[in-house]
Parts: C-alpha cells; structure tokens; sequence
C-alpha cells in the first residue's frame, strides 16, 4: 500500500481518516520515462550542445562587452547624465548577457542532455530509539557528576551570578542617548531669555523675514525661525521642530476660541508644520476648502477650526503658533508654542 | 597510518590532489552523502532558491557599496557631478551616495542591483512562505525550521528598511521620522528608546552610522547564520515532495544532486543574476538625486516605503484618530491617564495587526497539530485544494494582510482612479474587517468544489468533448478514462475527518478536549472524501458508458 497516510516512519496520535472504507488505490509506482528527443535522436543531442555553447559563448561577449564599457567611459566631477545613463545600461545588460548567457546554458544543458530519470531514494528515521536511549543515559550521567542536584547552594548561587552578569550589557548602553528631557517641549520660537526679543518668521529655506502686509488672502508661507541657519550644531535637529505654515484667510473664516484672541493677525495664523501623528511635515495645503493635508498618512486638519483633526489617523490639532507684528512691520512668535509640537509620547502631557 | 601509505595511488593528477586532500578532511564522506543525494523537482520549490540567491547578489553588490559609502551625517556642501545639487548643504551619507551614483563607474548599477535584489529577497521569501504554508510543508518534522523562516522573514524587512535609510535622503528620512513617531507612542519607555536610538533629538547625527552597523554587520550575520540552519534542516529532512505515484512519506523522488539538480540549481543562480541585472539596467529604483538630502520641513506627496513596509505603514494609515463628534465631545484615540499620554491611533495599528499575523504564523504548525492529533510525519505535501480549511485560513491572513498593503498606496489609488481618498479609506477599512472573513468563506469553497472535480474526473474520466448519438436519440458526451498514474495523482491523499473529543487518561473529557472537538469540527466537517476503489468500480458497472468509453474511436490514451 502506497498511500501516503499510512507509511510515516513513527505511527502516533489517535488521527481521524475516514473515506477510505472503499479500499484505497494501489501505488502504481513511478510512471514510465519517457525518452526526450535528444535521448533517441544524435541529431537533436547535438542541435542541443550547439545550443548550450552559443549561450555560453553568448555569456562571455556580455563580460567583455562589460569590460570595454567600463573602460571606455570613465566617470568624474564632470561627467554629464548621459554618460552616465548609458554606462548604466551598457554595464547592467552586458552583466544580464553575462549572468543568463551562463545560466541559461547550464539549464539548458541539464534539461536536454543530462539523464532525467527520476529516482528514489529511502527516507531515514531522523533518530533511532537506541540513540535517544544513550543521550538521556549521558546527560543524566552529567548532571549526576556536576552534583547540581545535591548541591543546591552551588546552584542558586550560580543562577544568581548569571542573571545579574548581563546588567553590564545593558548599562553599557546608557551613552546612546540623553535621557528623556523637557527638550522635546521647547523650540527656537522662545522669545531670548535675556533680550526678551522676539523671534521672527522668516522663509524656508532662505531666511528672509515676512513682512504681515506681503501675506495676502490665501496665500501660505512655510516658515521658519529667524537665526536657524546661522545655526552650526544641531540644526536639522531644531529645524525638526520649529517649521511652521503661515496661511493667512478671511478673519470671518477663522473660528477663534477663548484665549487664543491674540494669536493670529488680521486672519493671518501660524501652524506647527509637523504631524501630530508619527510627525511627518504636513505639507499641503487645500486653498479652497482651508485644510491642511498631510501626505504620509493622510491625516488632515480644519484651519477654519484652530486645525482641529477632520480626517485620517492623527488624533490631536496642530499646535498654533501665537504671531505678532514688530515696529518694523514684520511678523514675530509672541511665545514658544503652549504644547510640544509633533507626535505624541508618554511623558508629553507633564513634561 | 604507515602502512595505509602504499595502499591506494591515484592514477591521474586530479585523484592525487583529491587523495592527498581526502587523507587530511576525509571529504569522501561528505561525496558520498551528498554526491547523489536526491531532491525532488517542482516549479514552486524555486522560490527559497530565488530567495537564497537574491541574498548571495545582496552580499556581493552590498560589499561593492561599502567600499564607497560613508556613514556620517557631518554637514557639507555639494560639489560634484550633478549639478542641480551644486552648492547645496546635506549630510556626508548623501553626498557619498550621490558620489557612488554619479562618479563611480558602475556605481549606479551596483545601488540599483542592490535594491532590487532587497525588493526580490522580501518577495521571494514571503511567496516561499506561502507556498511551505499552502501545501503543509509546515508539518511534523519541519515546524522549526517554519519558524526559523518567519524569522527570516522579519529579518529580512529589518535589513531592508536599515539599508533604505542609509543614504539620508528626504524620503527615508520622512519613513524614519514615522519609525520616530511610532515609537514615541510606546508607553513608558518610547521616549527613552527614540532618544537613545537617535543619540538625542530626532534626526540627530548618530542615526545612520548606528544604521549603518545593524545594516551591514550584525543583520546580515543574523540572517547568515538563519540560512545556514535553515539549509541544514532542509538536509537533514530532506525536501518534501508533491504526492504521485511512487511518492509516498518514506522515499524522495526526484532528480540525483550531481550532475542534475546541482547544474539547474547552480544555473539558476545565474538566471537570477541576470534577470536582477536587467532590471537593475532598465528600471530606476530610488533614484535620491530626485527627492534632494534631508530636511525635517519638505515633503513629497504620494510617498510610499519599500514595498514590503507598506502594510505597516497601510495600517498607519487606516486607523481613524478621531471619530467625529458624539454629543459634541470628539472621540479620540490618544487618552491622557494620570497625566501620561497613551496614543492609541498609533499603538494599535502599529502593533496589533503585525501582531496578530506573525503570532499566527508562527503558532500555527503547533495549532493545527493539536486540532488533528496528527503526530506523524509528513513528507507528502498537501494540494492546497485538500486542506480547505488551511487554504481558507491562509487565504483570509493573505487578504488581511493585502487591505493593508493596498492602504498605504491609498493616496495613488485615489489619484489614479479619480475616486475619494476619504471613500478609499473608509472602503478600507470596511474591508480590513470583512475581506478576510469573505476570502475564507470563498476559499473553501472554492477548494472544495475543485476537490468534487477531481472526484468527478476520478470516476468518469476527463471529458473528450466529443458528443454522441446513441441509437434511441440520446446525446451523451464520451468520458476518456485516466491512466492508473493520473487517477492516483488525484485519488491518493490524506483526508482527515472530524475527530469527537477523546476522554483523557482518567477517562473524563476535559473542556480543552472539547474546545479542541469543535474546532476539529469546525476544520474537517465540510469534506470531500478521495475516491475508493469500490466507488471506481461502482462508477463504471452503471451501464452503457463502459461500452463507450472502451469503443476504439475514444479518445483515451
């Protein structure tokens, strides 16, 4: 009987099959080889090594066309698109000649000339009783010559020591990072600690500061604070914070809620750039329906309504920044931002 | 060992270099073991292969690529080829990528040989996992090393997202400013972990060198010593095969290693080469010089990550952060418990369903065997038609997984297909509830209607469409009858029934027992039973269609 049901090497386990109560289909073996074409025919054996040396010979004019197009055209501060577009390809197709030429060949040469018989070979048990026998006999023997059974002082001891050895592993580690700090809560639009001088909003990526009267209706500004580039540590880190959109509306449009009277000017607003979400930038802005989108996970955000979360995964609103205008015309922070700008985390609510 | 001195002398020069190496490592041991060993043939055992070798052609072209790529994210400005970037600040990492892009000979070809090969390894090992699953490859003896993939796998995503961020443009940026946010979320410990995984602040300048090791040290050495183990199960089992005739649980059928197997394997190789090679010619892949160095403000629309992220990211995306307003109170998901913040709308998604999909996949060999009390072995690979309830549960995991993945191109669909974003994603995430209950469902039946084909064809023959009149005006169409080789194909296999629950040693039937009795029920009460022999017979004694099917101008063989 050949079923494959009823032939594995270890028997177990109560397994419910049924349907066989008609008697089950002898095995009728491996069928018959067919002969290939190459096996009765010398002509078509050797059509097929002719075959197998032109992919081989195919392969090797790929690897020297690789080479002559490695030489011949050589790459540098100078070289221009072209050059190297087409170096690409030639050096890519020339190493996929080369690759198939070869590959195909071998295939080739397996597959029509080489003996396809299919043949049979026993399966062995993965282990034998006898051995399992031996080994639990060994390991008993170890355990009962180390005396860990008997010495239990030896053994708690040891389990102690080795469950504390890892500690320095870990500690090693401390050096990765600073620890959580109120860092995250604080960004460059603090007015100066000393001065009292209020930072201005100017453009990104140039640094030009905005004057409120350039801001006409409908027009969006992506900001950032005034000194960032003079920045030489650090700066992608506080960049990574501060971005900003300036967006200015109808002052009828904006629903303005208690305490935030003074944030905007003359429906001019500024929003934290970065997600609330997982803080990706929110990038786009809709001028005609006022929301803003982001394009990782398509969260988006109401201006209308102190951007307020409408759609999509974020669940809080972009923090705002409050603005002014300086004696000079231009638009400044009144303060840092009243919440941590970006995704959320634990300590985000007391920090 | 003098006096085996004189005992044996290699005629040519060859067997002398094999003598003298033989008599030092007793290397015909290994010949003899493995010098004919058999492997049995099939188109779907090609994609391990596949996998294997894109992994070779990642190792090979990666190497080229550390030779040339500097890890720091020291700030510099822009001299070099490409002159739209002339001038501009970025880090070392980019600048050098876009150095090994523009100014290396061949450079590009090796960056985009290895993405590719990065995009095919992932593929090549999730449809090989498909595949051990769908055919009950799984099973007693192999569930280590099923499991040993699953790791494979997960490592492999892991190695293929560290090596997507090294070169520090805008777009892995962004995807590392996601992987920043996500593990903000954690509680307790998720600032902790961002600020000592970006060495401070997010971007920071530790990130891509600490990357950078992960990616080409200790990942790849992972995954290395993985293959070897896994490779080392497949000897030390054997491979499985396809049921057939004279395939059976205690042989393996199939072709000798050398010369058959090992010259398609080994050519094989080449062909993967080849064909990456020609992608890798033809077809850009993550071309940086377009999405410009990183920079926390810009952004691109329509990001997507590496394809095998994407059901990650999809589920990002699906889960709603607010849930409009409900007695003009919004709901949200981020609560605020004793003045900490837990941010639900991003541990959910991004925990529970990879949670859900690799605790599945990796406890499954073990469920199953418990539903079944299957404790052979099994060599025999299953059609996916002859496990139905299997087949429907990898269908429906596939599904769920596959909503996802479509979720995070939910931007492009939207675009391309001129429909709502908002309805994709509501469509969505109707469906990443309902696909896979409907994919199960139409699964099974699906399996076991072509489990009633094969029946049909067993007993009748497979249909010849040549009609006939017989004398008293009926049409029938004659049935050509199966060679005892084709019939076995479809009549020999494993049909497990439901099994009740079975009183335990005390002879009381506890309540696992009979949580486990439903559940057999649940797998096996919708079967078809493989034909018998008496039914055969059966099938053929009812009259006229005998004397037909034997007329010479049948069509059977």
């Amino acid at each position: 009987m050949g079923n494959p049901s009823d032939g594995a090497p270890q028997q177990g386990g109560t397994v419910a099959t049924a349907g066989q109560a008609g008697g089950q289909f002898e095995d009728p073996g491996l069928p018959p080889h067919r002969p290939r074409l190459a096996d009765t025919d010398p002509r078509a054996a050797k059509r097929a090594e002719r075959q197998v040396t032109w992919l081989f010979i195919i392969s090797v004019i790929g690897t020297i066309v690789f080479l002559v197009s490695y030489f011949a055209i050589d790459l540098g501060p100078t070289s221009t698109v072209d050059a190297i577009r087409t170096q690409n390809i030639l050096l890519g197709l020339s190493t996929a000649f080369a690759m198939l030429g070869i590959g195909t060949g071998i295939v080739h040469w397996a597959k029509a000339l080489m003996p396809d018989h299919e043949v049979s070979e026993a399966r062995h048990e993965l282990r034998s009783e006898k051995d399992r026998e031996a080994a639990v006999k060994i390991v008993d023997d170890i355990i009962e010559e180390t005396g860990i059974k008997r010495r239990p002082l030896i053994r708690n001891t040891l389990i102690g020591a080795l469950a504390l050895a890892p500690l320095p592993a870990l500690a090693v580690f401390g050096d990765l990072g600073p620890n959580a700090n109120d860092k995250l809560r604080h960004t460059m639009w603090a007015p100066n600690a000393q001065t009292g001088k209020k930072v201005r909003l100017t453009r990104d990526p140039d640094g030009t500061p905005i004057k409120a009267a350039d801001v006409t209706i409908g027009s969006a500004y992506h900001v950032i604070p005034e000194g960032l580039n003079d920045l030489h540590e650090g700066k992608l880190n506080e960049k990574a914070k501060s971005v900003v959109l300036l967006m200015r509306l109808n002052p009828q449009d904006l629903h303005v809620s208690p305490g935030r009277e003074n944030w905007g000017y003359n429906g001019i607003v500024a929003y934290s750039k970065i997600c609330t979400h997982v803080g990706c930038p929110v990038a786009l802005y809709e001028q005609q329906t006022h929301h803003l989108l982001c394009p990782c996970h398509q969260s988006t955000f109401d201006l209308t309504n102190e951007c307020q979360v409408i759609f999509g995964p974020a669940s809080r609103p972009l923090p705002q920044l409050p603005i002014e205008v300086d004696s000079e015309g231009y638009l400044v922070a009144t303060s840092d931002f009243h919440e941590p700008v970006g995704p959320s985390y634990w300590e985000r609510e007391y920090s | 060992m003098s006096d085996t001195t004189t005992a044996y002398q290699a005629p040519t020069k060859v067997g002398r270099i094999a003598e003298y190496v033989d008599q030092r490592t007793g290397l015909s041991t290994v010949t003899r073991e493995f010098g004919r060993k058999v492997f049995p043939d099939h188109w779907s055992f090609m994609f391990g292969e596949v996998a294997l070798y894109s992994f070779i052609i990642l190792l090979l072209s990666g190497t080229f690529l550390t030779f040339f790529f500097n890890p720091s994210m020291a700030e510099t400005t822009y001299d070099g080829a490409y002159i739209p970037m002339r001038g501009m600040d970025m880090s070392v990492a980019y600048q050098s990528s876009l150095h090994i892009s523009f100014e290396v000979r061949g450079g590009l070809f090796m960056r985009q040989l290895h993405h590719w090969a990065a995009l095919l390894f992932v593929a090549a090992m999730s449809v090989h996992m498909l595949r051990v699953f769908f055919t009950g490859a799984f099973r007693k003896p192999r569930e280590m090393n099923w499991v040993i993939g699953g790791v494979l796998l997960i490592m492999g995503m892991a190695a293929g997202f560290t090596g997507y961020s090294l070169p520090d443009d805008l777009l892995s940026g962004n995807g590392l400013r996601i992987i920043d946010g996500v593990i903000m979320a954690i509680p307790v410990i998720g600032t902790w972990i961002s600020m000592f995984l970006f060495g401070g602040e997010f971007p920071g300048d530790a990130i891509i060198g600490r990357l950078y090791v992960l990616h080409i040290l200790l990942i790849p050495a992972m995954i290395l010593g993985l293959v070897a183990l896994h490779l080392i199960f497949v000897v030390v089992h054997k491979h499985t095969q396809y049921p057939g005739p004279g395939r059976n649980d205690r042989n393996v059928v199939g072709y000798p290693l050398g010369p058959v197997y090992a010259a398609k394997a080994g050519g094989f190789f080449f062909i993967v080469f080849g064909v990456l090679a020609a992608i890798a010619a033809a077809f850009t892949i993550n071309p940086i010089w377009n999405y410009g160095p990183y920079d926390p403000s810009p952004v691109s629309a329509g990001t997507q990550p590496d394809w095998y992220i994407g059901w990650v990211d999809g589920a990002l995306r699906l889960m709603p952060g607010v849930l409009g307003d409900i007695n003009g109170y919004r709901q949200h998901f981020e609560f605020v418990l004793f003045g900490q913040t837990l941010s639900l709308n991003i541990l959910l998604p991004a925990l529970v369903p990879a949670g859900i999909v690799f605790t599945v996949l990796f406890i499954y060999p073990w469920v199953e065997r418990w539903i079944t009390k299957d404790d052979r072995e099994h060599h025999v690979l299953d059609r996916p038609r002859n496990a139905p309830t299997r087949t429907a549960i990898g269908m429906a995991g596939f599904t769920f997984y596959c909503v996802m993945w479509a979720a995070a191109s939910s931007d492009l669909i939207a675009t391309h297909f001129h429909v709502s974003l908002n309805d994709v994603t509501y469509w969505l995430r109707a469906l990443f509830f309902v696909g896979p209950i409907i994919a199960f469902v139409v699964t099974k039946r699906i399996a076991l209607g072509l489990q009633r084909k094969d029946r049909e064809i067993a007993l009748h023959g497979r249909e010849t469409g040549r009609i006939v009149r017989l004398p008293h005006g009926e049409f029938i169409e004659v049935h050509a009858p199966l060679d005892e080789y084709k019939r076995y194909r479809l009549v020999a296999f494993d049909s497990p029934g439901v099994l009740p629950a079975q009183p335990n040693g005390k002879g009381v039937v506890d309540r696992k027992e009979r949580r486990r009795a439903k559940l057999s029920k649940w797998y096996f009460e919708d079967r078809v039973a493989p034909v018998s022999v008496a039914e055969l017979e059966a099938a053929h004694g009812h009259g006229h269609h005998e004397a037909i099917e034997a007329a010479p101008t049948s069509a059977g063989h």
